[in-house]
């Protein structure tokens, strides 16, 4: 490895030819964070500019009673749509983007910890995106409302496609959350910079922590209430309707269980933002760190226990209710922590009124302004009295906007010279601040008095002479006030792009990691790695920037064509890992369109397609896996200042060991959301117990349990063998469990299948079938696993120090084992303990 | 609850305008907040204050939901059930010897008194609200919702469906008529007679088109709205007309497919003008 020290110009081209990506058909390869996290900004740029359309369309149909703009048929879908595009493809997916593009800067990182990942997530993205817009363009958009009620949405009430282009769509949508989730996770855990200890990480990093760890637990009661509904609506099998077991408060509970975590999903990235922003303006540190980490790790937790606050008024027993309603109240805490830690900042600093500061005042006005509304919902008997009427639209643009739009306004401005290399023009940004700020507060202030007034959300019109006229009316006009501030919003940022100032580098004077780039960053970001010894690197070393450019720190020498980064103990930011990222690569996008297969034959009821989808997808999966790892054992190897790591396949802690872990964490949900629901309908549905329930069969219980179990057992047997260095054994105890997941799953889906009453008959043999399923799929992928780690024992990439896949598949076989154990409880056992008393 | 309201709309806009101001002193002084106690600060405004803000909210706003609920009480509330489906609401009254009065787009009820509205679906999910006499209800498949609602003074009180429910979820309007206490058995008692006039040219008509569905019968339930006293009816359709006598009655006849589009009473296309005439004026007699 020693060779002369490169140039700095000379290093920028080695590390380029590198990390660099290939022009015209090459750039459907890129995997590199600065590209994929552009895309996905204007990605969702161009869907918020659709949805914002949408929304001028329900102001004029409402601008004046009786208004006939557009039929009902044609309102009700660009409402759903509206409200869809905003939150699915819009918000979520626009802090992917920016948590894609800013992390590994802010971490001191090359790149994510999955880079293929994040390109299949943003054309999971894009294309699921595409579906539902090409889905209204043909006019056949989901109307049944974005949280899609059910009986409403069921095949009696919605026979059409509209309904499955919402379920299958936003559910291929949701995969790129559930990877971002993922991938955000592990790479703030392992791709830091050296000596970054969690609590010297850039505040920013901590909300995008806990906010991916969020929607790992928040997304999936979602995706299990899709996937049921669409079994319900393809196959009739009963979940939410009542006549057979049903219930439709089910998808009230999984959706919302889902939904409400959803709003601090948006919100947080944002306050993330302005935790990181506003101390730059304030010209003084940010306050009160540690208290405000601790704040949004409870405002995580608590936005799982305020779900039912969406359901009020369904006819909850009260003291249900005002358990929610004193936890909805407790979240406002950790808020206020944060907003006073905020003023405390600007209180103790100078501030100035930069642009951005501009759009953070307004953020705390809009903000505030829907929190303490939100406070008045979740007051039990106001709500009552709100609920579902323009008072509760208004308080949810407050906070939405307010504490999303705005403050990634601020951002924008604040990072524009980052992405672009240059200053924002003024005058627009203000003029278009003042525009949208004023537009919007017409429009949404006064619909809190309409929703008093007794207006319901979601009419299509309304009659004249009840006060709601001029009401409407004005908020149509600060409507458009608004659509034109955020058009000119656009214009700026592509002014900017083309004609701002060329910025210096650190224009703000900020200091954290990111400025420390040269503007624009290169693909490679740092061509060496500062090392990070507090949490404001750029006061410690304010000429960080040229040293890593002069390749002073770490991983400044390029070697083999590796795309290198380090790999950090999650808590100290010791480096104990040299990381080698996966090259550009066609494998995700090849793997997005099976996907896409997949859900496109669901949809048009193609369903021999189905069985070329699936088949593709594995394939294209197990290539993508497949093309990673090492033939060979790695040797520790010098990434400068002195220390020396080994290569990531040689390490324990690697980051694939924590995609699967994380990835079986978002699992885990979807399977509790699944008991959650099984469980629900026999306590609360009405119907229940059900005519018939599961026969009991001892052998096949006997063989599941055989299967379920020696899967990973053998599993177990091989890793150990591995430990003694017998390859050998390790491949042949992998066909042994590849054997016994093919047991478990032919068992536990004969259970429901030989021994149960027909699915479609009752909700109890609909959720019997569904959960041994689960377990079934489970168990079969586990035998493709066990298949896949025999071949590459076989093959090489197996020793007893590059053990992943070994160990990933016995994670994977364990947890199998005990969601078949649950499941096997629950269908065998809790019955004849619920059921005892009341079935002859 | 008013009080309520209003307490809670002083309170946010003072904690508004607090922070606002704050926040906008900051940019026009020097380094005054030096001696500020960034932990004092935090931990006063940010927890101390919500914590008990928010407790005395929680009290004040479980004991007002509290007192909302349909508890039995000395008096004794009034049953009646409100049954909503796509796109209008069914309701049906008890006299006092216990006999159904079935109706539709108006609830009757006693001023003065509890009424207990037993809330229940027909096919979708939609939700009772009559904003001025308490908070709403939803009506679930599946599931009965009991609400409690007292009118103070005689009169109408508009309601409409508060939970989306399809197309036509904008045209699912009902009025709630509460009557002196010393009228509501006269009132239920006229609804029960309040029969179309058998000998009118257009019962002939009705009977062969439309009485499949509807019933002019306030006694027995019907598959359409019931018919009874639609001549004393303030609107048609759940509110798509206002109910001006015979003419609206031909309108809705004539053009409820434009009108209310998905609704589910059939077209009238096939029956000519003297037809369409003759229903009108035989359900002009429903009073």
């Amino acid at each position: 490895m020693s060779m002369t020290p490169p140039t700095p110009i000379r290093r920028h081209r080695l590390l380029e030819a590198i990390w660099g990506t290939q022009p015209g058909l090459g750039r459907l390869a890129a995997v590199n964070h600065n590209i994929v996290g552009k895309r996905f900004m204007m990605t969702a740029f161009v869907f918020f500019a659709i949805g914002g359309i949408l929304a001028m369309l329900i102001r004029a149909q409402l601008a004046r009673p009786g208004h006939v703009f557009m039929p009902p048929e044609q309102y009700n879908q660009v409402f759903t749509m509206h409200g869809t595009v905003m939150m699915f493809l819009f918000a979520i997916p626009m802090f992917e983007g920016l948590a894609l593009y800013l992390l590994p800067k802010m971490l001191g990182a090359r790149d994510l910890a999955f880079p293929r990942l994040s390109a299949f997530g943003y054309w999971c993205y894009l294309l699921g995106g595409s579906f539902i817009i090409g889905a209204m363009l043909a006019g056949v958009a989901p109307d049944g409302g974005w949280f899609m009620y059910t009986p409403l949405s069921s095949s009696t009430y919605s026979p059409g496609i509209n309904a499955d282009v919402w379920l299958l769509g936003i559910t291929f949508v949701e995969i790129s959350a559930i990877s971002a989730a993922v991938e955000f996770t592990a790479t703030i855990l392992k791709l830091r910079g050296a000596g970054m200890a969690l609590r010297r990480m850039p505040i920013i990093a901590w909300y995008f922590l806990v906010t991916a760890v969020m929607m790992l637990v928040g997304f999936p009661p979602l995706i299990l209430g899709s996937i049921l509904l669409e079994i319900e609506r393809t196959f009739g099998l009963p979940f939410f309707d009542p006549a057979r077991g049903g219930d439709p408060l089910l998808w009230q509970h999984l959706f919302w269980l889902f939904g409400h975590p959803e709003v601090y999903i948006i919100f947080l990235p944002a306050a993330g933002v302005i935790s990181t922003v506003l101390p730059v303006f304030a010209r003084h540190r940010l306050v009160g760190y540690n208290a405000i980490v601790l704040a949004l790790i409870a405002m995580g937790f608590l936005s799982f226990g305020l779900w039912v606050h969406h359901m009020f008024a369904v006819g909850i027993p009260h003291m249900a209710v005002g358990f929610f309603s004193a936890a909805s109240m407790a979240v406002a805490i950790p808020t206020a922590v944060q907003i006073f830690a905020w003023l405390a900042t600007l209180l103790k600093g100078r501030p100035r009124l930069d642009l951005p500061m501009l759009y953070l005042l307004g953020f705390f006005f809009i903000f505030v302004n829907g929190g303490l509304t939100g406070v008045m919902v979740a007051v039990v008997p106001f709500d009552w009295q709100v609920h579902d009427s323009y008072f509760v639209v208004a308080h949810l643009h407050y906070v939405l906007v307010g504490g999303f739009v705005f403050p990634l306004m601020a951002g924008a401005y604040y990072w524009m010279p980052l992405v672009t290399g240059r200053m924002p023009i003024y005058h627009l940004g203000r003029a278009a601040f003042w525009l949208i700020f004023v537009g919007f507060n017409l429009t949404f202030l006064l619909m809190h008095l309409t929703g008093l007034l007794g207006m319901p959300r979601r009419v299509y019109t309304y009659p004249a002479g009840i006060g709601w006229d001029w009401l409407n009316l004005l908020s149509s006009v600060g409507g458009f006030l608004t659509a034109i501030g955020f058009a000119l919003f656009a214009v700026d940022m592509l002014m900017q792009r083309r004609f701002g100032q060329h910025a210096p580098r650190n224009p703000w004077g900020a200091e954290s990691l990111e400025w420390s780039l040269p503007l624009p960053p290169p693909s490679y970001n740092a061509a060496s790695l500062g090392p990070v010894e507090s949490r404001d690197p750029l006061a410690d070393r304010p000429d960080l920037g040229r040293e890593q450019a002069a390749g002073q720190h770490y991983l400044a020498t390029p070697r083999h064509g590796w795309m290198e980064t380090l790999g950090v103990e999650a808590v100290s930011g010791r480096p104990d890992q040299l990381i080698l990222l996966p090259q550009p690569s066609l494998v995700p996008l090849w793997t997005s369109l099976a996907t896409a297969l997949c859900f496109l034959a669901v949809l048009l009821k193609q369903y021999w397609l189905v069985g070329v989808g699936v088949p593709l997808v594995l394939g294209c999966a197990l290539a993508w896996l497949w093309s990673m790892g090492l033939r060979e054992d790695p040797a520790p190897v010098p990434i400068g200042h002195g220390e020396s790591a080994l290569p990531h396949p040689g390490v324990a802690s690697q980051p694939g060991w924590w995609g699967m872990a994380l990835l079986l964490l978002a699992d885990a949900a979807l399977y509790a959301s699944l008991l959650f629901g099984a469980l629900f309908l026999w306590v609360v549905a009405p119907g229940w117990p059900p005519p018939a329930l599961l026969g009991f069969s001892p052998s096949l219980i006997l063989l599941a349990l055989a299967g379920l179990l020696g899967a990973p057992l053998a599993g177990a047997l091989g890793l150990a063998a591995l430990r003694r260095g017998r390859v050998g054994a390790c491949a042949l105890l992998s066909l042994l469990g590849a054997g016994a997941g093919l047991l478990a799953a032919a068992a536990v889906a004969a259970l429901p299948l030989w021994h149960g009453a027909p699915p479609a008959s009752h909700a109890y043999a609909a959720t019997a079938l569904v959960l041994a399923l689960y377990v079934a799929l489970h168990a079969a992928l586990g035998t493709i696993m066990a298949l896949y780690t025999a071949a590459r024992c076989q093959a090489g990439y197996v020793s007893a120090m590059r053990d992943l896949a070994p160990r990933n598949t016995l994670m994977w076989q364990g947890y199998t084992a005990l969601c078949g154990l649950a499941a096997l409880l629950l269908l065998q056992l809790w019955p004849w303990m619920a059921g005892a008393g009341t079935t002859p | 609850m008013a009080a309520l309201w209003w307490v809670m709309f002083f309170m946010a806009t003072a904690i508004l305008l607090g922070v606002c101001a704050v926040a906008l002193y900051t940019l026009r002084r020097e380094r005054r907040g030096r001696g500020l106690h960034v932990g004092r600060f935090v931990a006063g405004w940010g927890v101390a204050f919500p914590v008990t803000a928010l407790a005395v909210l929680l009290v004040i706003a479980l004991r007002t939901g509290e007192g909302m609920l349909p508890k039995p009480g000395p008096e004794g509330a009034l049953r009646v059930a409100a049954r909503g489906q796509q796109w209008w609401w069914s309701f049906t009254q008890w006299d006092a010897a216990g006999n159904p009065v079935h109706s539709a787009g108006e609830l009757h009820i006693p001023a003065g008194r509890a009424v207990d509205v037993h809330i229940t679906a027909a096919d979708v999910i939609h939700s009772f609200w009559v904003p001025r006499l308490t908070g709403k209800l939803d009506a679930i498949p599946g599931h009965e919702n009991v609400l409690r609602l007292r009118a103070d003074t005689p009169g109408i009180y508009e309601g409409q469906c508060a939970e989306f429910c399809g197309l036509q979820h904008a045209q699912m309007d009902f009025r709630v008529i509460a009557h002196p206490p010393e009228a509501y058995a006269a009132a239920l008692a006229a609804l029960a007679t309040a029969r179309p006039d058998p000998a009118h040219p257009g019962a002939a008509d009705f009977a062969a088109n439309c009485a499949s569905c509807h019933g002019t019968d306030a006694r027995a339930k019907s598959a359409a709205p019931n018919l009874a006293g639609l001549a004393q009816r303030g609107r048609i359709g759940g509110g798509t007309l206002r109910n001006e006598g015979q003419e609206s009655v031909l309108l809705w006849l004539r053009r409820h497919e434009t009108l209310k589009p998905g609704s589910r009473e059939p077209s009238h296309a096939a029956l000519d003008d003297a037809t369409l005439a003759r229903i009108a004026g035989y359900l002009e007699t429903a009073r």
